[in-house]
Parts: structure tokens; C-alpha cells; sequence
């Protein structure tokens, strides 16, 4: 299935949870937050929040700004 | 100046310099420069994470986090609803409910759209978060700011990155004179004697990223600005002479050798 994270199309094998797609992109759930269909979601909630078929998934961290 | 700290929202920095982690060479240089200016806040933004390189170091692996507190800013957007946005996903990075918040109003010079800065205040104090508004220098808005809830006020100096230092003194102390919070220069700084400059109007804190990070070598700039910033605060509270448009001579006008020779040949 594709969702659409980061604003580019992300193809999965299949319906997965927010912690699953982090564990996937080998990214460390307490460094960053996700938006899903523009909705926060908390960290307690990334191992049972479902990631569907076209959904929108944001994924951010902080960077260096002023 | 452990004794003179800046308190805002009820926390209390030793540092009156707030700097920030954009455009350093290298994340190494950034955490030296950090170290040489005493700073104990640093702004950062929030952005998408790099999925294709994954192998990029954290900026958060380079941020002492017991001696420095973390400010996410809302950098690059041009909207109250894109900064709302942001400053949520900033809160929920779960360092802190402060926010830096920018609504841009215009590309070239990056100055704020204050209507909408004024509207995401309102809506963030509401949820509680600590707002810090990036704006004009317009003392009018400040205080509208103020009024909905800011924690601080953080006009600009000059454009963003420009390095012109403090383009409107006068506006910056009558800022000062009317507001109840903090009052913090934020952008324009080019050179340490800004930032002293700015410490002199009476504020309580100078923000600045670029007048370090892009410095020929950002952690002698880094000292250089630590010093502005504490040379300017206690040139603020020593009380400066008034100014006059004449001489008043230093040294006494009395007992000069050439006084009464005459008289002496005389006698």
C-alpha cells in the first residue's frame, strides 16, 4: 500500500502501526513527533495507532535554526 | 551574573544571551561556540526528518541538555495556522511547552506578519503553551502581544541575518519602558558592540544565530557577544552620563603650574 509520508509517496507491504513504520525507518521514537492525517499523535499511542492505505504521515525532528 | 539572572515565565537563565544552531560549519563548532558564550537557552527548528540519510548526525547529540534549555522556533512559516502547527509538533518532541513563534509576512526581509503573530498567540496561550513572539519593533504590537498572553517580547534588532545591529534604538527603549515581560532583541545583531548596544536600551536579552554561526571563527564571536551582552547590561545599570554638546574637562582647572606666574615675577 502507499501512504504519503513527508509528502512523498512511501510504499508499505501492508497496514502498520507508527512504531512499526519508526522501527522501519530505524528512527528513535523519542527524538521526533508524528502527525497522522494532521492529528498529533502521543507517544503512548504510536504502538496502537494503525497507518491505513493513502494516509498522511508526518515524521519531524529538531534541526538547526535561530 | 549569577545574581542578575533573566527570569521569563518564572525560570530563571544566567545567561542574557539566547544564540542559536543554524549555519555553524559543524555541529562541533556549534557546541564549542555555545560553551564560549555562557548561553543557557538555544533556539532550534522544526523540520521533516531526512529520510534518505539517515546516517546524519542528531543536532541533539551536540546540545548539553543539563546546562542548556531548548526553545523550538517556528522558523519558515508564513501563517497562524502553519506556526500553531509546528509549534504543537514542537511541544510534542517533548522537551518543553516553549515556543520561539514566527509568522513571516514577507520572503525578503523575513519581517513578521504581526496579524497573524498576534491571532497563533492567542491561540497557543490558550493551550498553554509559553509564547515568545518574534516581531516588529513597534511598541504598539508589543504590547498587544503582551496583552494576549506573551511570556516575553522579542522585536528585531534589523532584518533577520543582516547584521545592520539595532536600527531603531528609540523604539526598542519605549518597548522597554511600556512592557511588563521580558523584553529580547531578537535578529540584527552583526557584532558584539550591537548587542551592547541593545543591553544599554535597557532590554533583558539579545537573540542572535547568524552574527555567530557565520563568524570567521564563530567561537572567538561566540566570547566576543558573551561580553557585549554582560558589558551592555552593566553599563544599563551603572547609569550613564547625560549626553551634552560641550566639553567638561576632566581634570581640574585648578592648581595648574602656568596659573599666577606673573604674579610671581612680579613679586
Amino acid at each position: 500500500m502507499t501512504i504519503r509520508l513527508n509528502g512523498e509517496p512511501y510504499e508499505l507491504p501492508g497496514t502498520c502501526t507508527i512504531l512499526q513504520l519508526l522501527e522501519r525507518l530505524e528512527i528513535h521514537p523519542r527524538r521526533v513527533a508524528v502527525e497522522h492525517n494532521l492529528t498529533i499523535i502521543k507517544r503512548q499511542r504510536y504502538e496502537t495507532t494503525e497507518i491505513n492505505e493513502g494516509d498522511q504521515v508526518e515524521i519531524v525532528n529538531f534541526v538547526g535554526g535561530g | 551574573m549569577l545574581s542578575d539572572p533573566l527570569v521569563i515565565a518564572g525560570r530563571a537563565f544566567r545567561s542574557r544571551l539566547i544564540v542559536g544552531t543554524g549555519k555553524y560549519p559543524t555541529h562541533a563548532v556549534m557546541a564549542a561556540a555555545h560553551r564560549a558564550s555562557g548561553a543557557d537557552m538555544v533556539t532550534v527548528a522544526v523540520r521533516r526528518v531526512n529520510l534518505t540519510d539517515r546516517s546524519k548526525e542528531s543536532l541533539l547529540d551536540f546540545i548539553d541538555q543539563e546546562q542548556i534549555f531548548i526553545l523550538p522556533n517556528t522558523a519558515g512559516c508564513y501563517t497562524a495556522d502553519e506556526a500553531i502547527r509546528t509549534a504543537r509538533l514542537g511541544r510534542e518532541v517533548g522537551l518543553s511547552n516553549w515556543v520561539k513563534l514566527e509568522v513571516i509576512g514577507d520572503e525578503r526581509t523575513l519581517f513578521p506578519d504581526n496579524v497573524a503573530l498576534l491571532e497563533a498567540t492567542r491561540v497557543l496561550v490558550r493551550e498553554g503553551f509559553v509564547v515568545l513572539p518574534y516581531t516588529s519593533d513597534d511598541p504598539v504590537i508589543c504590547r498587544q502581544l503582551e496583552e494576549a498572553g506573551a511570556a516575553a517580547v522579542m522585536p528585531l534588532g534589523a532584518p533577520i541575518g543582516s547584521g545592520l545591529g539595532i536600527q531603531n534604538p528609540n523604539n526598542i527603549r519605549i518597548i522597554r519602558e511600556a512592557a511588563g515581560v521580558p523584553v529580547i532583541v531578537d535578529a540584527g545583531v552583526g557584532t558584539a558592540s550591537d548587542a551592547t548596544v541593545a543591553m544599554e536600551l535597557g532590554v533583558d536579552g539579545v537573540l542572535m544565530n547568524t552574527a555567530i554561526a557565520l563568524a570567521q571563527d564563530p567561537v572567538a564571536m561566540a566570547t566576543a557577544m558573551k561580553l557585549g551582552v554582560e558589558a551592555g547590561r552593566l553599563a544599563f545599570h551603572a547609569g550613564r552620563i547625560p549626553r551634552r554638546s560641550h566639553a567638561s574637562a576632566s581634570s581640574p582647572a585648578e592648581g595648574l603650574i602656568t596659573a599666577g606666574t606673573a604674579a610671581v615675577r612680579g613679586a
